[in-house]
């Protein structure tokens, strides 16, 4: 298998985003974040197909209210557009963009594939309910020492490391 | 001094944009860690790759000594930012659904999102149900989460002012654990992936 281009120092790249991190703080008063931008997403597709539904629902309803500003014109989303051409521009210098199923030899492309689904669908649900995901909440808080961060780190982490021996088939 | 946009020093557009250009720096960076390697970032749950503790340890840390140094020579005022309001309930619990989801789907929103625009089917796949849960919980918001939503409100919380010590001697210790903590995952990783039932 041709071996792509080599993954950069973690340590060096983890700086380089604290350094990103402190930028956004600087300029936009905001942390570096992604599951914003999900939520984004949601409220400006219901808003037009069900624009009435979504003024008369609390999800919704503050983000919706304002002609000036639509749901999807945000900080954020923006922010997110940026990560998906900043991670092309990476893939495509390093020779990674390829079609393919990242997944343990042992199990199949349909058990990863539903597996991948299920989590996607219980990470929607937990950043929406936990105000934040492991960027916008957990990092981005550490960064600026709030308590949440560390509370999401402690259950997110934590929680991964509980769980991680019952579904080992899945990874080893 | 700092930050820029809250303080109304630059407009909107030009936020947005340099929203936009971070956002680019963010993402070239998590695809050139690895982090779009979804059992790279599993790993760190089976001790073979610890990639995503080190990147993400050094991130906070050198952002906290970062905006911990810019706030005392008076760079930026923290007060004026979009400081996290703490809601300890939720927090605790979303996070507990977000580690299923973590250790069940092997990526985080984010991560995700690279992996899925750089070809990586089970990302995509992932986002896609990542939507989905997000519509799920927006359509079942109000009979459902908001009351656990808006539960365990403690407001801005400091977690050094929690504990009740210097922001600078929690940030130093947070360093010196973090440190710790890769010299010992080095050690673990070594051995995990010494015996040969990993392989990339």
């Amino acid at each position: 298998m041709e071996r792509s281009k080599k993954y950069m120092n973690p340590y060096l790249a983890g700086m380089l985003i604290g350094v990103f991190m402190i930028a956004a703080y600087y300029f936009s008063g905001e942390g570096l974040g992604a599951s914003g931008a999900l939520k984004s997403v949601v409220v400006a597709t219901t808003d037009i197909v069900a624009h009435d539904y979504a003024t008369e629902h609390s999800y919704f309803s503050a983000r919706v209210s304002d002609p000036e500003n639509p749901p999807i014109k945000t900080w954020l989303v923006f922010e997110v557009l940026g990560v998906l051409v900043g991670a092309i521009i990476s893939a495509a210098f390093a020779g990674r963009i390829k079609l393919e199923t990242i997944k343990s030899p042992h199990i199949t492309n349909k058990t990863r594939l539903i597996a991948a689904g299920i989590g996607g669908l219980l990470f929607g649900i937990g950043s929406q309910l936990g105000r934040g995901c492991t960027s916008g909440m957990v990092m981005s808080g550490m960064g600026v020492l709030s308590l949440s961060g560390f509370i999401g780190l402690m259950a997110i982490f934590g929680g991964g490391y509980v769980l991680a021996y019952f579904f080992r088939k899945l990874w080893i | 001094m700092g930050p820029l946009f809250p303080q109304e020093i630059i407009g909107e557009e030009f936020n947005i944009l340099i929203g936009f250009f971070i956002g680019i720096g963010f993402g070239f960076l998590l695809e050139a860690a690895g982090f779009t390697n979804t059992r790279k970032l599993a790993g760190v749950f089976y001790g073979y790759d610890f990639v995503v503790l080190k990147v993400f340890f050094s991130a906070a840390i050198t952002a906290a000594i970062g905006l911990f140094i810019m706030n005392h020579f008076g760079l930026i005022d923290m007060s004026a930012i979009y400081y996290p309001k703490t809601f300890w309930i939720p927090t605790l619990i979303g996070g507990l659904i977000m580690a299923f989801g973590f250790i069940i789907g092997g990526f985080c929103p984010g991560t995700s999102m690279c992996a899925a625009i750089t070809g990586k089917i089970d990302a995509m796949v992932f986002v896609g149900g990542a939507l989905i849960g997000v519509f799920l919980y927006a359509f079942t918001y109000e009979p459902l989460w908001e009351t656990l939503r808006n539960s365990g409100a403690m407001g801005e919380v400091n977690i050094a002012d929690w504990l009740g010590i210097d922001s600078g001697l929690f940030i130093l210790l947070l360093t010196f654990v973090a440190a710790a903590a890769f010299y010992a995952v080095t050690i673990i990783q070594k051995k995990v992936t010494e015996k040969g039932d990993y392989q990339l």
